[in-house]
């Protein structure tokens, strides 16, 4: 049932490829303000069903809707309700930092007084007022990152996808990274998030892991290892993962 | 006789006001037939390393030998005795598994047929596949055959950079299990990684990070060297039990790590000073017990040092 407290509702969504099922019939409900993991072995299905949610791939079958929009009719409305960040593809590397923000801003239709208004205040609680006319290509990675995310939360969306947001970041930055998750959850926004890191499923609420198209297991990190009688998230992806008869990628 | 030796490498990138320094004078040795990690996060410089000492980069300052010949002066040399597997696939897509072994064989004026005990193992896995195109494989398959490819001239020193980045926890158990089983043939492999659990699977590693190394040890040494005393706290709120953790005077570093904080302490603490603070702070029965550090806290003491520096 889809009620004011849910940010997305997946039921039995699909998607095929010619002969091959790509995403395999999913259900499952993320609910507002939650930080929901979403794991899987290289080649589950992740991106592809990510790629619906975010209204930039119409499903074969089945029902989802994102922030209250259907997948398949409103996709230009869900796409102004979400944030997206990746590790491969976040900010331009050759604008200036200040440059990005007002560019994604920019596209979300926020007012300059908006924009300008905010701007500072992020600059200033990510210590970049100094780097603010500098090009992203001189940041390190970890400062990337953060600024990435800020920038994909700046049109205060109502749910946000990282898609492997910490991916080759020092520990210490990755954990900096997280608190900027908490922080945002705190605040409201949902947090749709996929990692490598088995220690980084801990943070989630909820976690979900998908073999071969199906969602296989989805729960609490602490209710999962109570099931699979494991004492860790790693143990119980590797338990779940090896199960897959489908080739990576 | 050392197969690497790394001395006071540095480089550079960019002009006078935009300039990058990837490695601020590295030095390390790595022994013959070792399996040796550099083990940093993005932008450590680690590629920038592996460049230089595969001869596809002058370094700015310092030398390098591989198998003892000078990367510099030598590197035709070196080129005919390293394998080199790099970040990026770097295969010909539109050619098909088999041409590209065939390919990179006869680069090297050798055979498949000549060293294929080496690849076996490896190559077995894909052959079945070995018409279809390079382009058209999975990840997996990928990997099989551009280590396949950087093998096939049996080379004495095998570079591989980030192969597991952006590999899911199975897969890159079963790439770590290849490289156990290719260290037994006596090759030396240097293999870098982001992921800070890979470490343990090595025979000594460096800790990278910001162009500078951190530590060169054994995985077990570099963990014996980690003196503070380490805690591992659990309570229903774990952002609340953060907060008040890092208010506690006895308290030198305290972080998430999974389903617990850690908690690094000055001397003179230990878990039960920390039970006792937590219980004074309406902590019923909170979950604390001592541990041994693994390599995430040590890279994470390390960068606390040399950030102090």
């Amino acid at each position: 049932m889809i009620t004011n407290n849910t940010a997305i509702q997946a039921e039995t969504l699909t998607k095929r490829f010619g002969d091959f099922t790509a995403v395999d019939a999913i259900s499952f409900e993320v609910k507002k303000g939650e930080i929901f993991g979403f794991l899987g072995a290289n080649g589950a299905g992740k991106t592809t069903a990510m790629r619906m949610l975010c209204g930039l791939s119409i499903p074969t079958s089945g029902k989802a809707t994102v922030a209250g929009f259907d997948v398949y009719k409103q996709t230009e409305h869900i796409k102004r309700s979400i944030g997206y960040m990746s590790q491969k593809f976040s900010l331009y590397e050759d604008l200036t930092v200040k440059e990005n923000i007002r560019f994604y801003a920019g596209i979300y239709g926020k007012s300059d007084a908006f924009i300008k208004e905010k701007t500072a205040f992020l600059l200033k609680e990510l210590h970049l007022e100094a780097e603010a006319n500098k090009l992203v290509r001189s940041l390190p990675l970890g400062w990337k990152q953060k600024l990435a995310f800020s920038v994909a939360i700046f049109h205060e969306p109502e749910i946000v996808f990282l898609d492997e947001p910490t991916g080759g970041v020092d520990p210490v930055t990755r954990r900096e990274f997280w608190n900027m998750i908490y922080k945002a959850a705190e605040s409201g926004i949902t947090i749709f998030v996929t990692t490598h890191y088995m220690d980084e499923a801990e943070y989630c609420n909820r976690v979900s892991i998908m073999v071969d198209g199906r969602i296989d297991a989805l729960d609490t990190p602490a209710q999962l290892k109570r099931t699979f009688e494991v004492r860790s998230m790693d143990e119980v992806f590797l338990k779940l993962a090896r199960k897959a008869k489908r080739a990576a990628d | 006789m050392y197969s690497v030796i790394a001395n006071n490498l540095k480089k550079q990138y960019g002009k006078k006001k935009d300039v990058v320094t990837a490695l601020k004078g590295i030095s390390f040795e790595v022994e013959q037939g070792e399996l040796f990690g550099i083990i940093g996060p993005d932008g450590a410089g680690k590629t920038s390393l592996f460049r230089i000492l595969t001869t596809l980069l002058l370094p700015d300052g310092g030398t390098a030998s591989v198998d003892g010949l000078d990367v510099v002066k030598d590197f035709k040399a070196i080129r005919q005795r390293v394998g080199y597997m790099p970040g990026r696939f770097s295969l010909y897509q539109d050619l098909t598994i088999e041409e590209n072994l065939d390919f990179f064989a006869t680069i090297f004026n050798t055979t498949v047929k000549e060293n294929y005990d080496l690849i076996k193992d490896i190559y077995s896995q894909i052959e079945p596949f070995k018409d279809r195109r390079a382009g058209k494989l999975s990840g997996g398959m990928k990997q099989k055959l551009a280590l396949s490819c950087a093998l096939i001239h049996k080379p004495s020193v095998l570079f591989l950079d980030e192969p597991t980045t952006g590999v899911d926890a199975v897969s890159r158990k079963e790439f770590w299990e290849m490289l156990r089983s290719l260290k037994k043939q006596g090759i030396t492999i240097l293999v870098s990684t982001p992921y800070m659990d890979e470490a343990s699977l090595c025979d000594r590693v460096a800790l990278i990070q910001n162009g500078e190394i951190l530590s060169v040890n054994s995985p077990e040494g570099v963990i014996n060297s980690f003196r503070q005393p380490l805690v591992a706290v659990k309570d229903s709120n774990m952002l609340q039990l953060l907060n008040d953790l890092q208010n506690f005077e006895g308290v030198q570093n305290a972080y998430p790590f999974g389903e617990y904080h850690h908690v690094v302490l000055k001397d003179g603490y230990s878990a039960n000073t920390v039970s006792d603070f937590l219980q004074q702070h309406n902590y019923h029965q909170p979950d604390v017990k001592t541990i041994r550090a693994d390599i995430e806290d040590c890279f994470i003491a390390l960068m606390k040092v040399s950030g102090e520096l």
